[in-house]
């Protein structure tokens, strides 16, 4: 299979979904093109509503058709979506339990040329804080295909935090995503790298480097970051006794933090976080930004056998 | 002029009594923008709302959306004389364990059709509910209501634009221009005037009206409604905590709770 962006999955899933719901209405704010809600705007014009330049009013109007009963997936890129209308999500969307779906894409890094302005790192966390949301960052293609079918069957608001580039397809046909499951990739001893988003990709690169210096790792893809697969998390600390995580988001508040919750509190191990360290992003190209921030199966190698060395 | 003016006027005495009586019980609360849109809250649930207390969730009801979240007082008392919950809920008002929040909570309230507090978000919803109601083709009509300082968020203007541009001439928004706000008069403050001029700017159906007055709020929805193919906004003109000597045209009164004595004075004029 072809490498695909994420966006471009979702507005596959999105064109699809539309055939087997007709509850579902996709909003968007000027960037249809860019997120892909074209792709539903072309086959279900009538359910497509362009909210134009107005984040706030994108996911107000969101509230709106969600409780007069719609399904609606809310659409701009990850810095506005949530940037903008953070406000308009804890008091309209999540205080009262809205069924919105929130399909941000763009997020982390791998924007590129547009510069920090535009790379949002911070979303995880914001999401993360906020009651009754649910938060999901698909690792490729496949796993976002199924990520809109469960989010419009779940009941309630849902943040997914999805890619503009191109990225590998890790996941093969048999993948079963489930809301709140953490998967095992790949088993292993030593060390568990728990990823997240296309850091999943990159993990299991890092475990073929470590590999190769005749180290086992395990490695678990988390796309649920909330509600966070707690007891799975446990059971990998408890079983390889060392854990990094990875995640094109900032250190603080998103996957790594999450972990770090868990593991404290039931399994304290040696444990490193690779992802932008505190800092904004700056133009450049995907993987040049990665490399320059550390986003690397390299990182994550070098981070795992200093966690194993703590042991 | 609604036939039913000397029924109105008896509903909208008692909710005055009850917004006064449920804020000096909780000890804080906003009466004066909840007194001021006492007639409007009345006319539209005692004469104008196709809505059913028994069956507050209903799909073809009409909506309504108090954008104005902190007149929250109105709203409870509203719904209750009609009734969707028991009058002596209003007494548990922003007490703990209450459904009655400071600002309207849909989960808790039978009634309640939208979630408000924050300012501006209402209107948003009210337009996204108004755009699925035209979607399904639903008889509904979706009534909000907002504050004229309000009107000084962002978003109000994000919605009125993409109210207008959806041609959404199932909504109908009431500004409860009662002129003050939190640290004083809306032209002192930061002036959103002219009100009608800029809803009318961005394609909007525009009536100004006494907001006190049944016969000028019947009147005007019976326009609004006439009027095809875009919004209305009336434009209602109100004195802040109405019917409360003391609390008439004082921005004081916005945020602050009558103590016992001020309580049993209001009662007095009110009756």
């Amino acid at each position: 299979m072809a490498n695909i962006a994420t966006r471009d999955a979702y507005g596959q899933a999105l064109a699809e979904l539309g055939a087997i719901n007709d509850k579902v209405v996709v909003l968007d704010a000027d960037l249809s093109k860019s997120t892909k809600t074209n792709d539903f705007k072309k086959v279900y014009p009538e359910r497509f509503f362009n909210l134009g330049i107005a984040e706030q009013n994108l996911l107000g109007t969101a509230a709106g058709f969600a409780a007069a009963g719609k399904i609606p997936f809310a659409s701009s890129f990850a810095v506005f979506a949530v940037g903008r209308a953070y406000d308009q999500i804890r008091n309209s969307i999540a205080y009262p339990n809205l069924n919105v779906k929130i399909a941000a894409t763009h997020a982390g890094l791998t924007v590129g040329e547009d510069g920090g302005s535009h790379q949002m790192l911070e979303d995880i966390a914001l999401m993360r804080a906020v009651p009754n949301m649910t938060v999901i960052v698909p690792a490729d293609g496949v796993e976002t295909k199924q990520v809109v079918m469960a989010a419009a069957e779940h009941q309630g608001p849902v943040y997914i935090r999805l890619g503009r580039p191109k990225v590998p397809v890790l996941l093969g046909d048999d993948y079963k995503f489930e809301i709140g499951k953490g998967v095992v990739l790949k088993e292993g001893t030593d060390v568990t790298l728990i990823g997240t988003g296309i850091m999943v990709s990159k993990a299991m690169e890092a475990a073929e480097l470590l590999a190769a210096d005749g180290i086992s790792a395990a490695v678990v893809n988390i796309s649920t970051i909330k509600p966070l697969d707690n007891a799975l998390i446990t059971e990998m600390a408890q079983k390889t006794g060392a854990v990094v995580t990875a995640e094109e988001h900032n250190i603080y508040g998103g996957l790594g933090s999450a972990v770090a919750e868990v593991l404290v509190e039931n399994c304290p191990v040696p444990m490193a976080r690779v992802g932008v360290e505190d800092k904004f992003g700056e133009s450049g190209l995907p993987d040049e930004l990665l490399e320059k921030y550390g986003l690397t199966a390299a990182n994550i190698a070098a981070k795992a056998k200093a966690v194993i060395a703590k042991k | 002029m609604p036939v039913n003016e000397q029924m109105l006027k008896e509903q909208a005495k008692e909710i005055r009594k009850d917004i006064v009586s449920m804020i000096g019980a909780a000890k804080s609360g906003h009466p004066g923008g909840s007194l001021s849109a006492a007639e409007i809250l009345t006319y539209l649930y005692f004469e104008e709302m196709n809505v059913n207390p028994a069956e507050p969730k209903w799909e073809d009801r009409d909506r309504f959306v108090l954008s104005k979240g902190h007149a929250a007082p109105v709203l409870y008392a509203t719904l209750a004389r009609k009734g969707f919950f028991p009058v002596e809920d209003l007494m548990s008002l922003r007490k703990i364990g209450s459904h009655l929040q400071g600002h309207p909570d849909m989960k808790k309230v039978p009634g309640v059709d939208m979630s408000t507090g924050s300012l501006g978000t209402g209107f948003s919803a009210a337009t996204g509910i108004a755009l699925a109601c035209q979607l399904d083709k639903k008889p509904s009509y979706v009534y909000t209501l907002l504050g004229d300082g309000e009107l000084q968020e962002g978003q109000v203007w994000e919605a009125a634009m993409s109210a207008a541009h959806y041609k959404l001439d199932n909504l109908i928004a009431f500004v409860d221009n009662n002129g003050l706000q939190i640290d004083g008069n809306i032209d002192d403050v930061l002036s959103p005037n002219p009100i009608d001029a800029k809803f009318a700017a961005f394609g909007w159906h525009v009536q100004v009206i006494d907001g006190h007055d049944f016969g000028q709020i019947a009147d005007a929805i019976k326009a609004a409604k006439a009027e095809t193919g875009k919004p209305s906004v009336i434009v209602a003109r109100t004195v802040k905590g109405k019917g409360v000597s003391y609390m008439e045209n004082q921005a004081g009164w916005h945020g602050s709770a009558p103590n016992a004595e001020q309580v049993a004075q209001a009662m007095e004029e009110l009756n």
